[in-house]
């Protein structure tokens, strides 16, 4: 399970990381997809730190990062299961493998399972089109979802 | 001479399985002694045939494909190294159907070369454009790109060089290319494609506009749901400025230019070009007004060209061939050639470079082979998901810009996906409001507030309450959004919803008479 940081190491550990981007062009986008990647999510103890550093508000920050789909506020699952929902999978019964995959896990869009061990999310195209339907399981591409595939995912995803 | 094996590292490909056909292969090749190289090139873009494995014989290349990794021992039982006979035997790859009924110059070098091998890159063609480029004058850059009469492949289909034009023409201190890599609309996978098998074809074509139009710095926004693209064009700049491709001395002449890859954060919005530029800035992604246009003040305020990648990609070939070889593909006002990505419910899904004027029934059913399900065709939703659902009955349609417009429809980045007759149109519609919902940026209320609206009104079709009122009420709603939306998002969404209700009525009517007609 993730251990609760202490405020003060979430600080200090997103200073460094604007330290490193904020000679940027434009480097609020690159600083939070920094912070994400150290924390898993971008933590609020993270924001008037930003906020300072760039010297924004912090209701500017706030505003960015909950413009985007891609950060979030809590961290996720061990895996990051995303499933594409979009017309060309549609095309390809996308419908049915997301209530088969909800149906297994136990969990619907958006949510963790209780132990932690996956987080499931809808997506809108991941330019695999031409192989419908598709999923990223870890950041890793799957095409032509099937129910063999869908039973070897939530294999690795329990396991 | 050592055997060189080619194993697609598209993401297509892997997602197919070709990161354990390249593993198996590995291991045969260990276990049996024997001595090879294996290149992770690009996708051709036959999908169907993917992971296709490509071996470079003495006389020529041979493909195999769809390889399993399953297949990998007798490929080398049956000598595949030197082209030997298999079930999964395609021949030279340019003899292909699929692949041979192309006119590939966007696309000469995907799926071909390794993606990262400048040296490839260099012998196949490349380059050239920007060689030429470094000794012409700016104006006549853009010129020459005017004369080719490339549109931007983004969508829009604006003239691209008439954008540069007004970006030469700003005076400023500093101009920045933008290069909009944040290919969203369902059914499209040509940025990706790019950007994964020929990344520097995108790297010349910006450094190409960025003398063009006296700008030096470039910025590729690329979205978040392509990580193999960002790591592959991340690598190639890389490369690019060690060769000085990219630097103070583009190609040993007095032009800088130099370039950053920047990732998007799942906004399906950012594909706007002004909310692209917000976003790069470091802002929320919400589209801004226009004018001012951001060739004059665009990125930081600053004359700013933003392109698609197909677009930039082009430019390369018209530097190298000229104008009139690109203008003399195509048809109508819409020159050279598009990349036609064919998706969904069909046979033969993937890429399919071809001059403009191919009509969308010629594209479905002769390339694309018709449906994968074998059920027959019931609608095709041209250019993602803000464009028109076509019937049979307008397969006779051109692939034209103006010959889709007139049909109320669009083009988009040209993206096909193709439904077979299970697909509910009401479904369809009520998708692209919900999906509308989800991605508007809330600037404009016609956008913000007419797809939540529009959701509700369509749920009550579904339901059969007062229908004929509520018919009434989507059109009049589609109305307002397409021309009180600010950007395209809201403006666009009802191509799919009128399309929806104009040519499948059906599957509008009241529920107890949709159940009663099945």
């Amino acid at each position: 399970m993730t251990m609760q940081l202490a405020s003060t190491e979430i600080q200090s550990r997103t200073a460094a990381i604007i330290q490193e981007l904020k000679d940027l062009e434009g480097p609020l986008l690159p600083i939070l997809h920094g912070i994400q990647e150290e924390f898993g999510h971008v933590p609020q103890e993270a924001l008037p730190v930003i906020a300072d550093g760039l010297n924004l508000s912090r209701a500017e920050v706030h505003g960015v990062v909950t413009f985007y789909h891609d950060f979030r506020a809590r961290p996720a699952g061990r895996h990051v299961l995303k499933l594409c929902q979009a017309e060309a999978c549609q095309s390809m019964g996308s419908d049915a493998v997301a209530t088969k995959i909800k149906q297994l896990l136990g969990i619907g869009f958006h949510e963790t399972t209780r132990d932690g061990s996956v987080t499931l999310e809808p997506v809108y195209c991941l330019g695999l089109c031409a192989c419908s339907p598709s999923a990223m399981l870890d950041g890793e591409v799957i095409g032509r979802l099937d129910d063999e595939k869908i039973e070897e995912i939530v294999a690795e995803v329990r396991s | 001479m050592i055997p060189r094996i080619y194993i697609p590292g598209d993401s297509g490909a892997l997602a197919l399985g070709a990161e354990k056909v390249a593993k198996a292969i590995a291991r045969e090749l260990a276990e049996r002694g024997v001595e090879a190289k294996i290149v992770r090139n690009g996708s051709r873009g036959a999908y169907f045939l993917e992971p296709m494995v490509e071996v470079a014989t003495a006389n020529g290349r041979v493909a195999y494909g769809p390889v399993k990794p399953s297949d990998v021992k007798s490929l080398f039982d049956c000598g595949f190294l030197t082209g030997g006979h298999h079930k999964r035997w395609l021949g030279a790859p340019d003899k292909i159907p699929f692949l041979a009924k192309q006119t590939r110059l966007t696309f000469a070098r995907c799926g071909v070369i390794d993606p990262l091998s400048l040296d490839h890159y260099k012998a196949h063609g490349g380059l050239r454009g920007l060689q030429n480029a470094v000794a012409m004058a700016p104006a006549d850059i853009v010129k020459q790109v005017t004369e080719s009469g490339l549109r931007g492949r983004g969508g829009a289909g604006f003239p691209t060089g008439i954008k540069w034009k007004t970006v030469l023409d700003t005076t400023s201190d500093r101009k920045y290319i933008v290069c909009n890599a944040d290919e969203g609309d369902s059914a499209t996978f040509a940025d990706r494609m790019i950007m994964e098998g020929d990344p520097f074809v995108l790297i010349e074509g910006m450094t190409i506009a960025g003398i063009a139009t006296g700008a030096t710095k470039g910025f590729v926004y690329i979205r978040s749901e392509y990580p193999h693209a960002v790591a592959t064009m991340n690598r190639a700049v890389e490369v690019a400025r060690k060769a000085g491709v990219l630097g103070v001395n583009v190609l040993g002449s007095p032009n800088a230019f130099d370039m950053e890859i920047r990732v998007g954060a799942g906004a399906y919005v950012c594909g706007e070009e002004t909310s692209l530029l917000n976003s790069l800035e470091g802002k929320r992604g919400v589209v801004r007004a226009k004018p001012p246009l951001p060739a004059i003040q665009g990125l930081f305020g600053k004359p700013t060209v933003i392109n698609n990648v197909i677009s930039l990609a082009s430019v390369p070939i018209i530097m190298d061939k000229g104008a009139a070889f690109y203008k003399d593909y195509g048809m109508g006002r819409s020159r050279g050639t598009i990349p036609i990505q064919i998706a969904g419910n069909v046979r033969h899904g993937g890429l399919f470079e071809a001059a403009f004027g191919m009509t969308l029934g010629e594209i479905v059913d002769d390339i694309g082979g018709g449906t994968a399900s074998g059920r027959p065709v019931k609608a095709v939703q041209v250019g993602g998901p803000l464009g028109a659902y076509f019937p049979r009955a307008l397969f006779d349609t051109p692939f034209d810009y103006e010959a889709f417009a007139a049909k109320d429809g669009l083009i988009g980045h040209a993206g096909l996906t193709v439904f077979d007759d299970t697909a509910d149109m009401l479904k369809q519609a009520r998708f692209a409001m919900e999906f509308c919902a989800i991605e508007s940026c809330g600037k404009c209320t016609p956008c913000r507030i007419g797809s939540t609206r529009g959701v509700e009104t369509i749920d009550r079709l579904a339901a059969g309450i007062e229908p004929e009122k509520n018919l009434a009420l989507v059109t009049d709603l589609c109305n307002t959004m397409k021309f009180g939306s600010l950007c395209a998002l809201g403006g666009f969404t009802p191509y799919p919803v009128m399309s929806s209700i104009t040519h499948f009525p059906e599957d509008f009517k009241p529920a107890p008479a949709r159940a009663a007609a099945e």
